[in-house]
């Protein structure tokens, strides 16, 4: 079971809350104090996915997180529940192609919107251990760091 | 924090002040102001990030739309930040190459007026 669980309304505004959550359940976890921007940076990335996904293809679906105080292990997975997402992105890493996407695939567009994979890229950056998986309803992103854990 | 803008002249280029979170949320704000600004024919800019206490994947995007807007019209865009756990992000996508990081306004004036 996870320390603490999390599912909002895919808004932007939710991320930051996100964040906060998982920055503090992290503090007392015992994530070393060095390693608290990057959870904090991670999460936001792999939430903000996440909502933008759901806004383009279940906006009324909550976005989900799940954060988890393991022997010696923070980790985090954000879970979203929108396939097309996965499958129009081409996968979990890849440039986006999708409605809402600027054309051109440039970040200058309307939207200014960065490719899908720096976002990944961010998150495969900062976090300790990281695995993406595509599931039957969308896409799981799992992280964790080392903790000096047991503060259930 | 919420994200907090302002800019004003100085010896010819526009330095956008920035304080707070720049993220999803937010940076929608950013981009409305670099594109206002560029309407408005500036297109020498400086955006001060030594008050920005977050940023993400979006909000590079943003900088990096503005700089290709300012480019499009011979312009320039420059940062100023100090901050390791901002300068980290830039490290990590790579964008130390695109933008000119200095550490402070004064510093990437001079930068963009060496360059002339």
């Amino acid at each position: 079971m996870a320390t603490v669980e999390l599912s909002f309304t895919a808004l932007p505004a939710h991320v930051r809350t996100a964040r906060l959550v998982a920055t503090a359940v992290a503090r007392r976890s015992g994530v070393d104090e060095s390693l608290l921007d990057e959870v904090r940076l991670a999460v936001g990335e792999a939430c903000s996915r996440a909502v933008e996904g759901h806004q383009l293809y279940c906006p009324a679906e909550p976005v989900r997180l799940s954060l988890t105080d393991l022997a010696g292990r923070f980790e985090v997975e954000v879970t979203d529940t929108c396939a097309p997402f996965a499958r129009s992105s081409g996968g979990p890493g890849a440039v986006a192609d999708r409605p809402g996407a600027d054309p051109a695939g440039s970040p200058a567009g309307a939207g200014a919107r960065v490719p899908d994979g720096l976002g990944i890229a961010v998150i495969e950056g900062l976090a300790d251990e990281v695995q993406i998986s595509e599931t039957a309803a969308g896409t799981r992103i799992r992280m964790s760091w080392p903790s000096a854990g047991g503060s259930r | 924090m919420d994200l907090k803008l302002d800019h004003h002249g100085k010896d010819g280029i526009e330095i956008v002040d920035v304080e707070g979170e720049i993220d999803v949320y937010t940076a929608p704000r950013l981009r409305e102001l670099l594109i206002e600004l560029v309407n408005n024919r500036f297109y020498q800019l400086v955006v001060n990030m030594e008050k920005v206490e977050f940023l993400d994947s979006t909000g590079l995007g943003v900088l990096v739309g503005g700089l290709k807007r300012v480019r499009a019209h011979d312009g320039s865009l420059d940062l100023v930040c100090t901050q390791e756990r901002i300068l980290k992000i830039f490290r990590i996508t790579g964008l130390t190459k695109v933008f000119g990081i200095h550490d402070t306004v004064d510093e990437a004036i001079a930068a963009r007026r060496a360059e002339k």
